[in-house]
């Protein structure tokens, strides 16, 4: 590693030959965003660069601030660096980045996923020499099912619902998430209501071209009987709410990787738990790692400790990054509602 | 296994008491009789004798699902349940089979004959042809109890809809100590109850607590007062000639008490006593540490039945002359039993338990407040004309014990709780100060709410200072009141102390480190109250 090209201080992952940081946790001068969640696109940078698809988000959620577009594969120099962005799959406009110095890649995951999800620009491997991966979900007891036999189970959860007079409140991300289910549930069955968190991000992302089903926006004058059995998609912190009572008898679920644990489950105490997931699963992030070719990897925001041990018994030089990602560094917090 | 898989699933997906119940019920109706049979037993706390170590398991699960053991061992405590763990790592089966229940609880079994090798041929077999949900069940009958949220309680309720018998009379016949190697479901469940087993008890009445005074319970004179003893809610039966000792927890601990063994040189046969088994020191009951030396051995040396002779408090006469007496009223039952007991020698292993005389609540409430001179933890109060009934039922029977002893102690280690709490920091380690160490006395696991072990959790995960496997050292800051119900000297805990039925009344956020309570503090309560 004697091209150290990221190095990682107390602001963030810098880049000295850039002057820049990529997803700083504090106020810096030049910001690199791989995505619009909060705890990586954080208010108060001078300014912002990140990809065209990402950027409306960003804006609509830190308001008014300094943005700087590219598009994915676009390379940009900036100092002594080369960098460009590529689809994490993580996301709408989600990105990993790509810098290289002086012949020396690396590369920042951001957040990813590996198996595309009929909205997000799919994942896209990068060669590289050093890779900076999450690993949320770096233990081998995350295993995803495949999305369609997931959303037949959604659909049949809603479905039934219906059938017995229930509307079903379904908890997810505002960000990603609730879109993603948006794709994966099947509009026939009845009306899909949403929070207005959700609401707003679903305005953002269709006036960028994503295509959503038409949803109804609960305002306070919105007649919910005209809507019986309908799914209602919200934030996590909704459910259980004054705001959720208004829909009468319901069903709840939450959609989120954690719910692959009984306990979790069963302490968040909905009715259902869905197993979909914006993170790699344990093979995921395998199969990334393996596809970089990266030597060096730093593990961050999950299970790092476990899993940098892991890579170094499977040949790779790992280690654990310390960063503020994720609600949490030290081990894993399933209230990462992102997850 | 699949339909008792998609029983589980229906079970798991709901917190209602009343879907739970109907799905058990809807599977009594339908399964085998001797899937019902094991059914009945795995939620009564019968379970197959185990045939492999949870090590072996480990160590083969590691194996087919391809990754070191340590990995298997690190993802455990955050899966928090170790069958769960397993089922979720292994690779997907290579082909499916519906084998009933009881056919894989045959399986188990039949593994005790083969030597480990075959074991774990039959085991790997076993998980190749389950799918997750019913590997998981697979893992849960080799690891431990079998606990997937459905009590006995809710078990008994299904099982009387679906036989359309009384749910009462149905837990009476689950009582005792039968297994599904000893008998059939039409045996157990349907056929004519005469020859019931001489062993059986009763099923326990059990009291709630009561929260506020007893002043809403109406006029004193309805209602009959007793010493609420602090040992171990026992039943003993002596019928044909034998007798059985058993506990509130359905175990027979006949063995362990052989003092009993004479009550038929004092009794009739045909007689079945509720009390409290306490260690008997001549006129008062030993603290409950004493007795905790006893109930932990099968067999007793002589040293210790001399040291630590045990009696039985007797409240009530379930059985007399054979005849059930439950319907009876309390004051009956009662009379019933003084006259059995009236003038027995002193040196019984059996006395009544006096009731105590009062004619106001406040009279009752002055005597409540000497409940620790007497060795009890409170008072129990029973309506006079109350029947015996079955479980834990508001109305009749209330506790009303003695508020609890508290200190103000700080948190030094955590550690991740299991199941429902796995990847929470729910089992904590407190100190009191002695000069300027901090030193351990006792752990707490129970008493915050959920939210608050959220929060302590993200603050552990800040603030550790050291880890030791499982279990961090954090930043000695927060203090906790800790609540228990009594305190003893124990020589193997550094502090020299042991309390009982700690936990943790209340997060002091308002108190700062300085002021948490004292090694001193301690010894001076257990002066006063060990």
């Amino acid at each position: 590693m004697s091209n150290t090209v990221l190095t990682f201080t107390d602001r963030g992952i810098y880049c000295p030959a850039g002057d820049f940081f990529i997803d700083p946790w504090r106020p810096v001068d030049r910001a690199l965003i791989t995505h619009g969640h909060a705890d990586h696109a954080r208010p108060g940078h001078r300014r912002y660069l990140c990809t065209d698809a990402c950027a409306p988000v960003m804006i609509h959620r830190l308001g008014s601030i300094s943005v700087e577009t590219v598009k994915f594969g676009e390379v940009r120099k900036i100092g002594d660096a080369l960098v460009s962005f590529h689809p994490a799959g993580h996301l709408p406009g989600s990105a990993q980045i790509r810098v290289e110095v002086a012949g020396e890649v690396w590369v920042a995951s951001g957040d990813y996923k590996v198996v595309p999800d009929g909205i997000s620009e799919p994942f896209e491997p990068v060669k590289c020499h050093s890779f900076i991966t999450e690993c949320t979900f770096g233990l081998p007891v995350f295993k995803w099912d495949d999305q369609n036999d997931v959303a037949k189970d959604l659909n049949a959860w809603w479905a039934k619902n219906t059938a017995d007079g229930k509307a079903s409140i379904l908890g997810a991300y505002s960000l990603g998430k609730a879109q993603r289910l948006l794709a994966m549930v099947d509009p026939a069955i009845g009306s899909i209501l949403t929070h207005g968190a959700v609401e707003n991000t679903n305005q953002v992302l269709r006036n960028q071209g994503y295509r959503l089903p038409d949803t109804i926006h609960v305002t306070p004058d919105l007649n919910v009987k005209n809507h019986s059995g309908a799914l209602v998609i919200a934030p996590p912190s909704a459910l259980g709410s004054q705001w959720a009572r208004r829909f009468g008898p319901s069903s709840t679920a939450f959609a989120s990787g954690w719910m692959r644990l009984r306990g979790v489950r069963r302490r968040r105490a909905a009715d259902r738990g869905f197993v979909i997931s914006d993170h790699a699963d344990w093979d995921g992030l395998m199969s990334a790692i393996q596809e970089t070719g990266a030597e060096n990897i730093f593990a961050t925001h999950g299970y790092t400790d476990i899993f940098a041990r892991w890579l170094n018994t499977q040949g790779y030089n790992a280690q654990v990054l310390k960063t503020e990602f994720g609600t949490d560094e030290d081990d894993t917090a399933p209230t990462g509602e992102a997850a | 296994m699949k339909d008792f898989a998609a029983l589980f699933t229906t079970v798991d997906q709901t917190t209602k008491t009343s879907l739970k119940t109907k799905a058990l019920a809807e599977f009594f109706k339908t399964a085998s009789d001797d899937d019902k049979l094991w059914t009945i037993a795995l939620f009564s706390g019968r379970r197959p004798k185990r045939a492999v170590t949870t090590t072996q398991l480990r160590e083969w699960a590691a194996e087919v699902g391809g990754i070191p053991l340590w990995l298997l061992e690190e993802s455990y405590p955050i899966v928090g349940d170790l069958a769960e763990t397993i089922a979720l790592t292994l690779p997907l089966p290579s082909r499916q089979s519906d084998q009933p229940l009881t056919y894989w609880i045959t399986e188990l079994k039949s593994l005790a004959a083969l030597d480990i090798e075959d074991r774990k041929i039959r085991i790997l077999d076993a998980w190749d042809q389950l799918d997750p949900v019913e590997r998981f069940l697979f893992n849960k009958l080799i690891t431990g109890g079998f606990r997937i949220g459905v009590s006995q309680k809710l078990m008994t309720r299904a099982l009387a809809q679906a036989t359309e018998q009384e749910e009462a009379s149905l837990a009476h016949r689950l009582m005792g100590g039968w297994s599904p190697e000893t008998t059939d479901f039409h045996t157990l469940i349907e056929a004519e109850d005469a020859a019931a087993d001489d062993s059986r008890p009763y099923p326990f009445y059990l009291a709630y607590q009561l929260e506020d005074g007893p002043e809403a319970l109406g006029s004193p004179t309805d209602w009959q007062a007793e010493w609420k003893w602090d040992g171990i809610r026992g039943q003993i039966i002596l019928r044909n000639g034998t007798h059985h000792v058993w506990s509130r927890g359905e175990e027979l601990m006949t063995d362990r008490f052989p003092e009993f063994a004479r009550l038929s040189d004092f009794l009739p046969d045909g007689i079945v006593l509720d009390g409290e088994i306490v260690a008997w020191d001549g006129s008062q009951p030993y603290p409950f540490n004493t007795l905790q030396g006893r109930i932990g051995r099968k067999t007793v040396p002589k040293k210790l039945l001399k040291e630590a002779p045990v009696i039985l408090l007797a409240y009530d006469l379930l059985e007399e002359n054979g005849e059930d007496l439950r319907d009876l009223p309390l004051q009956d039952r009662r009379t019933r039993l003084d006259s059995l007991l009236y003038a027995l020698p002193d040196d019984a292993p059996l006395r009544p338990a006096p009731p105590l005389a009062f004619d106001t609540w406040d009279t009752l409430a002055n005597i409540r407040a000497t409940a620790r001179d007497a060795r009890a933890e409170g008072l129990m109060l029973k309506r006079k004309d109350s029947p015996y009934l079955s479980g834990r039922k508001k109305g009749d029977w209330w506790k009303w014990k003695l508020d609890p002893l508290t200190v103000d102690a700080v948190m030094i280690y955590a550690q991740q709780g299991h199941g429902r709490r796995a990847n929470l920091f729910t089992d904590f380690t407190f100190a009191v100060w002695n000069g300027n160490d901090l030193v351990p006395f006792t752990k707490a696991y129970s008493g915050l709410t959920d939210a608050e072990f959220r929060q302590i959790t993200a603050w552990v995960r800040k603030n550790t200072q050291q880890r030791f496997g499982p279990v961090r050292q954090v930043k000695p800051h927060h203090v906790f009141e800790i609540a228990f119900e009594g305190i003893h000297a124990s020589p193997r805990h550094k502090s020299g102390i042991a309390l009982r039925f700690p936990r943790m009344s209340r997060w002091r956020q308002d108190k700062p480190l300085q002021e948490a309570n004292t090694l001193d503090d301690l010894k001076d309560l257990l002066e006063t109250y060990g």
